[in-house]
């Protein structure tokens, strides 16, 4: 039971947060990509194939930022590519989501395999390096748990309040919203529909870009194979856990990240087979998409909408 | 004074009609004008054109006394029309304000949204024409009338000068009805021009200062309202006489095919509905139950079809307890159901019409062979001679039933349930959102069901309704029938006053 509890420490709380902010980018992505009723089961791939790319640029240019520029332009691509299939060709959202996810793990595991010679992992890059915040590193625990962290963190803390604010005391946000639950309204009142939903899946793919590029970058500095894990789809059940705000996704994304922190930490331990505790934040996932916690009444009904 | 609109020689065709056949059309200003035609007579395609929806093929507008190249709905926003459509184009989660705003949006330092001076600018545009609406209540909790007049202050609100109101009133309760003719009255008073597109005469008069009169795309009449009455009006809308009473045999059974006996049952919101409710309905005779929409009704009728659980009481047809049979059962017993709304639960919008003609009759004999496959053969002889019979308006019976007019749909309902054979007959507003013509058709198949020997419960807010076609009244008032009165025994005004809760003197 002391073992138990001794992995219960600031160091977990300091870990969960950084396993919260890639699942937080994505998650953010997907309300943006569904406020305005497209469903981005993409948001893996574009994770995967932006953590490629941004350890491929950082590969050859020897920047990691020019590797984070690399993977958020990246995932902003794909966003356009699901946008364009789904708005423009009105094809099926989960087709072309999925269509991107296949391809990421094929496109990833060749590329690396042309790059560097292997197809599980590249070589390491320059990562990230991690900052520390004057004042608030000092402050005893908090400081310890939120005082020092690669920007990419920080970065989707003020992400997570800029979103919240855009979607909900803008102009554009207001109109997001309308877009999304209600195109023929919003249309009749002189807004632009399509470019709407191009702009905001563009966005989706640049924040699932920004979540793979915290994982190859800012968390191992190299790509691996399938480095995502899932996590794109854990963001899918934190972004519908949270009730499609940003505030609600970043908290069941850190409910997400805690549980794989944890897992990480009951691994160690050894008091039950480590095959059993991984599964920890995918049964979380499970549980939460089934509907669990209450039922989930999405923003839009994510039909494609077509002008008579 | 100068004219609001003016359209000359307006024609529109499509590629199997001629929808708009030199229309020429003219609204003065400050005038509330009455647009009435069956539907399909031609009044949405000519409004959506005014709109610049639809562009004509041939024809001149004037707005103001200018003609204007009417291109796109934007055009006419400018030009200050607003339209009001019959689906509204409002979004559910968003707030009155916001819906009201959305689109000509107010920010402050550029950026952030100015909440406060647009719920101000909003609040002035309500008190100036009277329509009061709660601005921070989210949308999707407001009763359809309130919905309306939010969608009304959303073409004010960009500047509307000419507001063109498409069947207004075809979502409404009596009650929000006059709610919606006090708002376009103020309206006027503020020297709007409104456009009333309708097919209901009554309403049409009650409101109207000047009527134009379509018929299959072309103009039949135009009249000032107070020189006009309802029957002629009628005749010039259908081109031909329209029966508002019917003659109905007298026949005197007391063969009793429905009986309830104390139902009570709750509605949605968990609070009693039905409060012990006891009629009788016999062979060849309708029973009508007239009452103000929302003193239980809807449920009285969910009850008797089984789609909503009594939660005491009997429900017997033909001396049989049906209380607890499922819907499916009590179709084997021979209940047909019109319900009142036929989209909902009347018809799959995206079946066929043959495939809505057997709903209920799909999964036996003579439609499936063996019980397993269906028997396209027979299916298709069916469908075929009921939309024969019942003069079903579609290109062929394979034709979804969403395409199909109101009316036409309504037939459908109505070809399905009646040929069942059935012994009662248990229509809910069979009426509601119908045209003139086919009003008339499905009250004098009623009455035809009838006078072979259906017992028909029907149920209807439109108090006409109920007297033109029952042989005996049923007062409803907050779940329970508070009288059953002979027609021929009793007045409007003493129904008007037990359906308000009165006692009758």
């Amino acid at each position: 039971m002391v073992e138990l509890l001794d992995v219960i420490t600031v160091g977990l709380f300091t870990a969960a947060l950084r396993m919260t902010t890639p699942i937080a980018f994505a998650s953010l992505g997907g309300i943006f990509s569904e406020r305005v009723g497209i469903i981005n089961i993409g948001l893996e791939g574009m994770m995967l194939i932006s953590a490629f790319a941004g350890v491929a640029a950082t590969y050859f240019s020897g920047n990691p930022w020019l590797g984070v520029l690399a993977a958020v332009l990246v995932g902003g691509l794909l966003g356009l590519f699901h946008a364009l299939l789904t708005v423009k060709f009105v094809g099926n959202q989960i087709v072309s989501g999925t269509g991107i996810n296949i391809f990421a793990l094929g496109f990833t595991a060749y590329m690396s395999q042309v790059l560097w010679g292997s197809r599980g992992a590249s070589e390491s890059v320059q990562g990230l390096e991690v900052v520390s915040i004057p004042l608030l590193k000092d402050i005893p625990i908090i400081g310890d748990i939120i005082g020092t962290h690669t920007p990419l963190v920080y970065l989707m803390l003020i992400i997570t309040v800029l979103s919240y604010v855009v979607l909900f005391k803008t102009p554009i946000g207001l109109r997001i919203r309308a877009v999304g639950e209600h195109p023929a309204a919003a249309d009749t009142a002189g807004i632009d529909v399509f470019k709407t939903k191009y702009l905001c899946v563009m966005v989706s793919g640049m924040l699932a870009g920004l979540g793979g590029a915290f994982l190859s970058l800012g968390h191992l500095s190299l790509f691996a194979w399938g480095m995502t894990g899932g996590r794109g789809f854990i963001a899918m059940a934190a972004m519908i856990f949270g009730n499609w705000m940003p505030f609600g996704a970043f908290g069941a994304s850190f409910l997400f990240g805690f549980a794989d922190a944890l897992q990480m930490r009951l691994q160690a331990l050894g008091l039950l087979p480590p095959q059993i505790i991984l599964t920890i934040p995918y049964i979380l996932t499970v549980a939460v998409l089934a509907g669990v916690v209450r039922k989930a009444i999405p923003p839009s009904n994510y039909k494609p909408y077509v002008k008579e | 004074m100068t004219t609001a609109i003016e359209m000359n020689g307006i024609t529109k065709t499509f590629p199997s009609v001629v929808a708009n056949d030199k229309i020429d059309f003219v609204v003065e200003k400050g005038e509330i004008h009455g647009l009435l035609g069956e539907n399909g007579a031609g009044k949405t395609v000519l409004m959506n054109i005014l709109y610049g929806l639809d562009r004509p093929d041939e024809g001149q507008i004037f707005v103001n006394g200018k003609e204007v190249e009417m291109d796109s709905p934007a055009t006419a926003i400018k030009l200050g029309i607003g339209m009001v459509h019959q689906h509204f184009m409002l979004v559910p989660s968003l707030t009155v304000a916001e819906n009201i705003i959305l689109g000509k949006e107010l920010t402050k330092n550029k950026v952030l949204l100015d909440m406060n001076r647009m719920l101000n600018d909003v609040k002035d545009f309500c008190e100036r024409y009277k329509l009061e609406v709660d601005l921070k209540a989210p949308v999707y909790t407001l009763p359809v009338g309130v919905q309306q007049r939010v969608e009304i202050l959303k073409a004010l609100y960009r500047g509307a000068d000419i507001l063109i109101l498409d069947e207004p009133t075809s979502v409404l309760t009596p009650q929000e009805v006059e709610e919606l003719f006090k708002a376009v009255r103020a309206l006027k008073e503020q020297g709007k021009t409104v456009i009333f597109i309708s097919h209901k005469l009554k309403e049409v008069l009650a409101i109207c200062d000047r009527i134009t009169v379509l018929r299959r795309g072309k103009v039949v009449g135009a009249v000032k309202a107070d020189e006009t009455i309802l029957g002629e009006l009628a005749e010039t809308m259908v081109g031909r006489k329209v029966v508002f009473t019917f003659k109905k045999k007298r026949i005197k059974t007391r063969e009793v095919v429905l009986k309830t006996e104390n139902l009570k049952a709750i509605d949605d919101r968990g609070l009693p509905a039905l409060k012990g409710v006891d009629f009788e309905v016999c062979a060849f005779e309708i029973l009508g139950i007239a009452g103000v929409e929302g003193n239980g009704q809807t449920e009285l009728v969910e009850v008797l079809t089984g789609l909503r659980k009594a939660t005491e009481g009997k429900i017997l047809v033909d001396n049989n307890d049906i209380t607890k049979a499922s819907p499916g059962e009590r179709i084997r017993l021979g209940i047909s159901h019109v319900p009142e709304d036929r989209h909902k639960r009347g018809l799959i919008p995206d079946f066929s019409v043959m495939e809505n003609l057997i709903l209920g009759s799909h999964n036996k004999p003579p439609f499936t062979v063996g019980r397993v496959r269906l028997n396209f053969e027979k299916i298709s002889n069916y469908a075929k001679r009921l939309i024969k019979d019942f003069s079903i308006k579609t290109p062929n019976k394979d034709t979804p039933v969403r395409h199909l007019s109101g009316g036409t749909q309504q037939r459908v309902v109505v070809a399905r349930e009646f040929s069942r054979k059935p012994k009662l007959i248990i229509a809910s507003q069979p009426t509601r959102g119908l045209d003139v013509g086919a009003t008339e058709y499905v009250r004098k198949k009623l009455v035809e069901m009838r006078d072979q020997g259906c017992a028909v419960l029907l149920i209807s807010a439109d108090l006409d309704e109920i007297w033109a076609l029952s042989d005996r009244i049923a007062v409803i008032y907050e779940g329970e029938i508070v009288a059953i009165k002979d027609p021929e025994k009793t007045s409007e005004r003493e129904l008007g006053l037990l359906m308000a809760g009165g006692k009758s003197g």
